[in-house]
C-alpha cells in the first residue's frame, strides 16, 4: 500500500480489512499499477464494471482483483477505479497481465463502447448480430416499458 | 500401400469449421463454432447470448426489493445462491446484520440448493456422455432436495427466500423430519452413484486425462468453483470470507491435483457429501431466536407480528421494503454458489433503484476457460469438457 503510494503517487483507502479501494486518476497508469500488483501476488480479475456518468461526461471503470494462489491474500478484494472521458473512451487492455480479463473487456466494450486497446478479440459477445442503437448500458439507452391496461368495470 | 484392386481408403487431412448448436442436444442455448483440423480442435469460438435478458440494465429501473426475483432468474437451479449474494451486497450498503438463526437458515437453504445443483450437473454430464441412467438418477435424486426447498420457501424454482435483514420463513419440525429422511436416502443413493456412475469404465475413459487444466492455467484463466479446486487451488469463499453460519460449521473443501474432467466430477460429488455433513450440523445446532433483524421486525404492527411470527412462523413484509432508499455508497459481495464464486457489485446513489448493478456469475467466468481448454482436444471430447465444467448458458448470459 505504502509502496504503491511512493511509486505512483496514488492514494488507497481501506474500507475494512478485506476491501481496499484504489483510485487511479490517470487511466494511462493502469497498466503499470497492474504489473506492480501482479508481482505482489494478485493473480486474477474478478470483475470489470463500467459505470456511465452522463452529467460528468465520463465513464468509470472499476477492476476488482484478488488472488487465488495465496490464501491470506485471497481474503482481500482490491478495487482499482479509473475514469475515461466521453470524447475518447479508450484504455489499455490488461490481457497480457491478467488473461482472465478477456470476457470482461469484451462485454464492457459491447455494452458501454469503451475500447480496450490491444485486446486480441474485441468483438460483440452477447448482443444479437443485427443490434442497432446506442450502447445498451449507457444511461441514454432507455428500456421500453410495456404498459398494462386493465378495463375497469362500470 | 494397399495392393491394387483392394479396398483402398485414402485419408485426406481435412480442416474446416463446424457449427455445434444452438439446438444441438449437447450445446444447450449456445452455438459453438469449432475450427477443426482432422478431429483435433484448433480453436473454439463461443457464440453466447441466446438467453441474454439484460438483467444489469433492468436493475437500473427497478426497486431493490423488486430485483430479488429478477437476479434469481439466470440460474434457476441455484436461485438461493443468486438471491443470497445480492442480499449480502444490499445489506452491506444498508448496514444491517441479520440475527443468528437467520444466518443458519441461509446456510441451510444454500447447502440444500448446492446438492440439488450438483446433482443436476452430474445428470447433465452423464447424458452428454450417453449414460442416460445417470441423467435420470440425477434428476430423480434432485427432486428430494427440491421438495425440501419447496416446503421451506413455498416456491419450487425461484425461491426468493432471503430478504434484507433475514429470511422469510422459519424451519418447522416437519421440514426437519423431511430433511432427515432425505439425508438417509441420499446417503444410500450416493453409494449406488459411486459404483454405477463414477466407477463406470466408459465414463472414466471419457473423463480421465481429458481437458486437463494445470494449476497455473486455472489461476491465469480465472476459473471458479469446483473446476478451480479440481486443479489443486484451495479456494472457497466459504473458507476465505465466511458468510452465513459457515464460520461456525465444520466442513472440508475437496481439492484434487489432476485437473481433468474426472477430478472435476469427483470434487462435485464430494461436495455433496460435505453439504450433507453441514446440513446435519445445522439441524443439530441451530439456535432459537428471531429470523429477521429487529430494525425491520419492529416496523410490523405488534398483533400481526405475533400472529405471523409465532403461529405461522413466517415474515410478512414491513412497509419499509416497498421502496427503501439505501444511503449512497457501493458494496461488493462474493459467495460460493453451486458452480463457483458469485460476485455482486452494487452502486447506490441514494435513490430507490441501484445506479449500477454488476453481476458476475460463475459460468460467465468459465467462458474463457472453456475456450482455452478445448484447444488441442479431440472433437469427441468437446462434450465431455463442456459437461465436466458444468457450464450453464443462461447463467453466463444473464
Amino acid at each position: 500500500m505504502q509502496e504503491l503510494k511512493n511509486t505512483f503517487g496514488i492514494e488507497g483507502k481501506a474500507e475494512s480489512d478485506r476491501r481496499i479501494m484504489i483510485e487511479i486518476p490517470d487511466p494511462a497508469q493502469i497498466r503499470k499499477v497492474a504489473e506492480f500488483l501482479r508481482e505482489k501476488g494478485i493473480d486474477h480479475v474478478k470483475s470489470i464494471t463500467g459505470i456511465d456518468y452522463p452529467d460528468q461526461k465520463k465513464f468509470s471503470i472499476v477492476y476488482h482483483v484478488s488472488s487465488y494462489g495465496d490464501f491470506e491474500l485471497a481474503k482481500l478484494i482490491l478495487s482499482l477505479r479509473t475514469y475515461v472521458p466521453y470524447e475518447r473512451p479508450e484504455i489499455e487492455t490488461l490481457y497480457e497481465i491478467w488473461p482472465s480479463v478477456w470476457t470482461f473487456e469484451r462485454e464492457t466494450y459491447e455494452m458501454l463502447g469503451i475500447t480496450f486497446k490491444g485486446h486480441p478479440d474485441l468483438r460483440r459477445m452477447f448482443l444479437p448480430e443485427d443490434f442497432e442503437g446506442v450502447y445498451p448500458l449507457r444511461k441514454s439507452f432507455k428500456v421500453k416499458q410495456e404498459a398494462l391496461f386493465i378495463d375497469k368495470q362500470a | 500401400m494397399l495392393p491394387e484392386g483392394g479396398m483402398g481408403v485414402e485419408i485426406v487431412p481435412a480442416s474446416g469449421e463446424l457449427n455445434v448448436g444452438p439446438q444441438h442436444p449437447g450445446a444447450g442455448h449456445m452455438r459453438i463454432v469449432v475450427k477443426l483440423n482432422g478431429d483435433i480442435i484448433e480453436d473454439v469460438d463461443l457464440d453466447v447470448g441466446y438467453v441474454h435478458r439484460s438483467v444489469e440494465k433492468l436493475c437500473e429501473s427497478r426497486n431493490y426489493m423488486h430485483l430479488i426475483p429478477l437476479v434469481e432468474r439466470p440460474a434457476i437451479l441455484d436461485s438461493i445462491h443468486m438471491n443470497l449474494g445480492y442480499i449480502i451486497a444490499v445489506e452491506k450498503i444498508l448496514n444491517v446484520q441479520p440475527p443468528e438463526r437467520a444466518q443458519y437458515l441461509r446456510s441451510f437453504a444454500a447447502e440444500v440448493n448446492r446438492i440439488a445443483s450438483h446433482l443436476y450437473g452430474l445428470g447433465i454430464l452423464t447424458v452428454f456422455l450417453g449414460h442416460s441412467t445417470g441423467f435420470m438418477w440425477g434428476f430423480g435424486d434432485r427432486e428430494v432436495w427440491v421438495e425440501i426447498l419447496q416446503a421451506l420457501t413455498g416456491a419450487r424454482v425461484t425461491n426468493s427466500y432471503v430478504i434484507p435483514g433475514g429470511v422469510r420463513r422459519d424451519l418447522g419440525s416437519s421440514i426437519v423430519e423431511m430433511t432427515n429422511k432425505a439425508l438417509d436416502y441420499t446417503e444410500r443413493k450416493l453409494k449406488d452413484w459411486r459404483s454405477m456412475v463414477l466407477n463406470n469404465p466408459v465414463l472414466r475413459a471419457r473423463l480421465e486425462n481429458v481437458g486437463v487444466m494445470s494449476k497455473e492455467n486455472a489461476i491465469k484463466w480465472g476459473a471458479v468453483g469446483p473446476n478451480l479446486r479440481a486443479s489443486g487451488v484451495y479456494y472457497d469463499v466459504r473458507k476465505t470470507e465466511p458468510y452465513g453460519a459457515y464460520d461456525k460449521l465444520d466442513f472440508e473443501i475437496p481439492v484434487y491435483k489432476e485437473g481433468d474432467g474426472f477430478a472435476r466430477t469427483l470434487v462435485r460429488f464430494e461436495e455433496i457429501e460435505q453439504s450433507m455433513k453441514i446440513i446435519r450440523q445445522i439441524i443439530k445446532d441451530i439456535p432459537e431466536g428471531p429470523i429477521l433483524a429487529d430494525r425491520f421486525l419492529n416496523q410490523i404492527p405488534p398483533t400481526r407480528r405475533k400472529k405471523w411470527l409465532e403461529e405461522q412462523r413466517r415474515v410478512v413484509f414491513p412497509g419499509y421494503y416497498a421502496s427503501f432508499r439505501p444511503p449512497k455508497g457501493e458494496a461488493i459481495s462474493r459467495i460460493e454458489a453451486g458452480r463457483g464464486e458469485l460476485v455482486y457489485y452494487v452502486v447506490s446513489d441514494g435513490t430507490a433503484h441501484p445506479y449500477r448493478l454488476r453481476m458476475i456469475t460463475p459460468s460467465y467466468r468459465l467462458i474463457y476457460v472453456f475456450k482455452q481448454l478445448s484447444k488441442g482436444a479431440r472433437y469427441a471430447d468437446l462434450v465431455s469438457i463442456y459437461g465436466s465444467l458444468d457450464y450453464f448458458p443462461p447463467e453466463a448470459d444473464r
